[in-house]
């Protein structure tokens, strides 16, 4: 028996101006697992992926993180919940603030209180598993788009995440980018969960998919077999590109 | 910081001790040529001062007390004087901040002010100004080719409007990215401190370097006021 990297149950959530997103989610993913959260805009995919680290304090429900709550109330938890779940968000510029490439990558595990020669080795894997171990000292707005995104991931893993989370990571890139950061995901060794659009991608790199639509968990199973059932993504927005079959 | 000294000790001297200012514009030019930045630069980047001298050159225009005639124009001297402080102090400021910027990254320089010890916070804000400076440039770029390609030119001001508009979805667009980073922040576990860089010993040579311009501008304040 595999041990769960995530479990979350009756998650519901509604805005502070009464807009609910989330309906009672219920999803559970094992260590070592990649799985596409798919879904149509406005489903609550990116609400889903803010409870995940507390950003957003869970009003109904529970997320467990490798068996620890998330407690929004507790200082403590929330700290260490957030270096477990390392979320890369869509737009690269938004994850890289600092004036480096070396000092952005250094700031997670520095947050998380390594210093000297381990924050150092920390910041050289991270760059080395993305491949962009040469950039190490330049500023983030001379890289390309690609380079970013490669940097963002960079950023996330050296904070060494039980579960790594990525909102639309294909999108934007050209396709030698997006081949480059596919294989990239795939000789990574650690549990992934992918909310994207694009289906082609999912398809790929995961072996599970969930449709979360209308704020609930639409379906739950084997990627092909999700992606091969038209009327299930009609129903939810969902399409295959146009001559893409499984 | 030696920049700074420069410029408290040039701005406290009087006009009206021009054996001083000379010696100054001397200084602050053998700097310049010592540190090998070319003169078309230092020019360029000097621009930036003529709002100040268009105001400095209406000064003699206004203000009271005697009078002067010069070129058939009624002058006041109280107006000339203030007007000449203006340039020459505005000047040598500009000069000696070129020197800084064009010597200094933006990057040491942000880390000499954590050095001397300016509240994090502020080094922080800095930080980020720098980082996004381009990041919202380019966002107004292309919203200034997005204008442009449905036609619009900015003409008169009939168009502030549009101007302004794009101005405030400017504003609000960076807004929400703050508030993205500030997310992105709190994912990695930011909790009120950037991390510092491991610091590199200040040497004493290096002191005394920096304090060299301002010390010598000391100096001949002293000689000029002596003699």
């Amino acid at each position: 028996m595999s041990e769960k990297s995530l479990e979350i149950s009756g998650l519901a959530y509604a805005y502070p101006d009464g807009n609910q997103a989330l309906y009672g989610v219920n999803l559970s993913i094992n260590q070592g697992e990649r799985v596409a959260l798919l879904g149509p805009n406005g489903a609550g995919k990116t609400t889903l992926v803010l409870h995940l680290n507390g950003i957003i304090p869970t009003m109904q429900g529970q997320v467990r993180v490798a068996g620890e709550l998330v407690d929004s109330k507790n200082a403590e938890s929330i700290k260490s919940v957030r270096h477990k779940v390392g979320i890369v968000f869509q737009d690269p510029d938004d994850q890289l603030f600092m004036p480096t490439v070396g000092q952005d990558v250094a700031f997670g595990p520095y947050n998380a209180g390594l210093r000297g020669i381990e924050l150092d080795k920390a910041v050289k894997e991270a760059l080395e598993l993305v491949g962009m171990s040469e950039f190490i000292d330049r500023p983030p707005h001379h890289l390309s788009f690609g380079q970013r995104r490669r940097v963002a991931v960079a950023t996330v893993l050296a904070m060494k995440p039980e579960i790594l989370v990525m909102d639309e990571p294909s999108s934007n890139l050209d396709p030698a980018a997006r081949r480059e950061l596919a294989e990239i995901i795939t000789s990574l060794d650690v549990t992934l969960l992918m909310v994207t659009h694009d289906l082609p991608f999912a398809h790929e790199l995961c072996q599970r998919a969930v449709i979360l639509s209308a704020g609930v968990v639409a379906a739950d199973d084997e990627i092909s077999r999700v992606l091969s059932d038209k009327q299930l993504l009609t129903a939810h927005r969902l399409e295959l590109p146009k001559g893409f079959s499984l | 910081m030696a920049a700074l000294l420069f410029i408290l000790v040039a701005v406290a001297t009087p006009i009206t001790n021009i054996a001083a200012y000379i010696a100054y514009f001397s200084l602050i030019w053998l700097a310049l040529l010592t540190a090998k930045i070319p003169p078309v630069t230092v020019i360029k980047r000097s621009l930036i001062e003529i709002p100040f001298v268009a105001f400095a050159l209406l000064m003699p225009f206004f203000g009271q007390g005697e009078r002067v005639d010069f070129l058939g124009l009624s002058l006041y001297q109280e107006g000339i004087i203030a007007g000449a402080g203006i340039i020459a102090k505005a000047t040598l400021g500009v000069l000696s901040a070129i020197l800084l910027s064009a010597t200094t990254t933006a990057r040491e320089i942000l880390r000499g002010l954590e050095i001397l010890r300016l509240p994090s916070m502020l080094v922080q804000i800095a930080t980020f100004m720098l980082r996004y400076l381009n990041v919202v440039t380019d966002e107004m770029e292309r919203m200034r080719v997005a204008r442009a390609s449905r036609g619009f030119d900015a003409k008169g001001i009939r168009h502030w409007r549009v101007l302004a508009n794009s101005a405030g979805a400017l504003f609000i667009r960076s807004y929400e990215r703050g508030e993205r980073v500030h997310l992105a922040m709190l994912s990695r576990g930011y909790s009120g401190e950037l991390p510092k860089e491991e610091r590199e010993e200040v040497l004493p040579q290096q002191i005394a370097l920096g304090l060299a311009l301002p010390l010598l501008a000391l100096t001949s304040l002293l000689i000029s006021i002596l003699i």
